[in-house]
């Protein structure tokens, strides 16, 4: 198999990400969003070991893992805080701050 | 097979930090509460001395292979770290008084846990290890070489100050939003510098930025691996430097996060991030400019424009210091765009006399008080130098810094980012940063005018005492912005010879 269509869909995976983050509005799925776009990375990373035929992007891929799962314990500590204040976790509720 | 080399003279200042916030994690646990906040902060500030201590002791010594191919500690590196050092030590100062941080953070606001919790003086302290740990990251962003270990120090210094933006003591649902905020374009931005990248990778095959600069040289910069990896990765960077497409998050996260906190940030993590920012594109994209740097150009000037214009339209305090630090970031993408060591050592400057003036300015907004806390409301500051006439005129001293006005640090800046771009043939890049500065100027003096020679409108507005340490850090920003503008010359020469990258 061709090996180009590892990235098509780490791009794809990448844009639905971003497109998530922009149209969604529960902090809980905007956050869902931006880790696929951190494992589309991820993805890619790994594609493109395998075509440089070194293994630095496989390495490169559990760092990100790792800085993934400490990006989850904070964003669940600050998304349960702002739910546990106001009731709800939508990003449209969050408007306090507006010139 | 050989265990990788370390030289662990030259990890040292970022290992001593992270101890020192290790330490801060155990005290925090075992510590009774009642001695926690004294003990937190002399951790704090022998660990961030002690660091600078080993900081300048190896000021001579740089070298590009502190960790193998990840860490260059090279003379500008020591020079950012250096300053990020004496920044955090001075913004320490303001986050000292525990005053502003709220007794705890998982108590709902309003909630009868928390006035219990105040109560009883069950003052929790976790802000001093995670702004160690912050800096820990600031430390290691400017000096890493290859794109994993800058995405991990991008991340070991944001996801900390994520926290701290919502540890309020007041106006805590704001900044509960503003932490959310900042956390969610924060992670979301940190994405696309990933996936920049993966594509630097797979265009080069290597993650170092040596392997980069060395592949652009060889197999030519047309390509569209190297296009994207560069577009993603400067979206990446230029949110963290807060340039104007994704400057948004700006103004609302310095409005709601605790007022040191936002000082500390934006003096420090400016200062760190343009620090790689220059690294990647001096060391790693040179030979591409012809790629980015029309882009980078134009952004840099809506950038100061943007940030100076908008500035005009604020009411908030906190938010108009806000787009003035956008407009700064504009005046420091020059540097970034100029490509010479002359740019470079004024990028070095400038993050110094940036540093002080925007953490004696939200030093001093934390002294603006009514009842309910911090006034962030401009025109009830209206007639402030009739009340307070000494802490309105030191707000004044940093606003006239910010706007460059000659005899201060901020003028001297300014000069050096701006004959730097014109010496490297930007000149039209030189005039935006001129005009816009004199749009800000007017806005800065428009501040002046306000505070001193308007009647206030409303009593309700006080001037609290400030404690010593705040004192002590006012007095410090509102020397060095005196002294850096009266004799640049004590630091531009420094500046000047630890303007150098070891590629």
């Amino acid at each position: 198999m061709d090996i180009s269509n590892y990235l098509y869909l780490s791009a794809a995976l990448f844009t639905i990400g971003a497109v998530g983050v922009v149209v969604r509005r529960n902090a809980i799925v905007v956050f869902m969003c931006v880790e696929l776009m951190l494992n589309a990375a991820n993805l890619a990373f790994v594609t493109f070991s395998r075509l440089n035929g070194n293994l630095d992007g496989q390495v490169a891929s559990f760092f990100t893992m790792v800085v993934a799962a400490c990006e989850v314990v904070i964003g669940l500590a600050i998304i349960v805080t702002i739910f546990r204040s106001r009731r709800s976790a939508s990003v449209d509720d969050a408007s306090l701050l507006k010139r | 097979m050989n265990a990788p080399k370390l030289d662990y003279a030259l990890l040292a200042p970022i290992l001593i930090i992270l101890g020192g916030a290790l330490i801060g994690v155990l005290v925090e646990a075992f510590l009774s509460k009642t001695r926690r906040a004294g003990v937190q902060l002399v951790i704090s500030f022998v660990t961030l001395t002690a660091a600078l201590v080993q900081v300048i002791r190896i000021r001579r010594s740089g070298s590009s292979g502190a960790a193998v191919l990840s860490v260059s500690i090279d003379a500008a590196g020591i020079f950012i770290q250096g300053t990020i050092l004496v920044l955090s030590l001075v913004a320490l100062l303001l986050i000292a008084d525990t005053d502003n941080f709220t007794a705890q953070a998982s108590a709902i606001p309003g909630s009868s846990q928390e006035s219990v919790a105040i109560q009883a003086g069950k003052q929790q302290t976790e802000v001093f290890p995670l702004t160690l740990f912050a800096i820990a990251g600031m430390l290691l962003f400017p000096v890493a070489t290859d794109l994993v270990t800058l995405f991990v120090a991008l991340e070991m210094l944001s996801l900390p100050l994520y926290l701290m933006a919502g540890l309020s003591r007041r106006r805590r649902l704001l900044s509960q939003e503003a932490a959310l905020k900042y956390f969610l374009l924060g992670a979301f931005s940190s994405a696309f510098f990933l996936m920049g990248s993966a594509f630097l990778y797979g265009y080069s095959g290597t993650l170092t930025l040596n392997g980069i600069a060395s592949a652009i040289h060889t197999s030519g910069n047309n390509n569209v691996f190297l296009l994207i990896g560069i577009a993603f990765v400067s979206v990446g960077l230029l949110f963290k430097v807060g340039a104007v497409p994704f400057h948004n998050w700006t103004p609302d996260v310095y409005q709601g996060s605790p007022t040191p906190i936002t000082g500390f940030m934006a003096a420090c993590t400016k200062a760190a991030a343009f620090g790689a920012t220059l690294r990647i594109f001096y060391v790693a994209l040179d030979g591409a400019q012809w790629s980015w740097k029309p882009l980078i150009s134009v952004i840099a000037v809506i950038t100061m424009l943007f940030g100076a214009i908008a500035a005009w339209s604020q009411r908030d305090v906190k938010r108009m210091l806000a787009y003035s630090s956008i407009a700064h970031a504009g005046f420091i993408l020059t540097a970034v765009v100029s490509l010479n060591s002359h740019a470079l050592s004024g990028a070095l400057f400038y993050f110094v006399v940036y540093g002080f003036a925007t953490i004696g300015a939200f030093g001093i907004v934390t002294l603006v008080r009514d009842s309910s806390g911090e006034v962030g409301d401009v025109n009830r500051w209206i007639g402030l130098g009739k009340k307070a006439p000494l802490t309105a005129s030191t707000y004044s001293l940093f606003l006239l810094s910010f706007g460059g006005i000659p005899l201060t640090a901020g003028f001297i800046g300014k000069f050096a980012v701006f004959s730097a771009a014109y010496e490297s043939g930007n000149i039209y890049l030189t005039v935006a940063g001129v005009l816009s500065s004199a749009i800000a100027i007017f806005f800065y003096l428009r501040v002046v005018v306000m505070l001193f020679f308007q009647n206030p409108e409303s009593d309700s507005v006080s001037v609290v005492i400030p404690s010593v340490m705040t004192r002590i850090a006012i007095s410090i920003c509102a020397l060095a912005t005196i002294i850096l503008g009266l004799f640049p010359s004590l630091l531009l020469n420094a500046a000047d010879s630890f303007a150098l990258f070891t590629r």
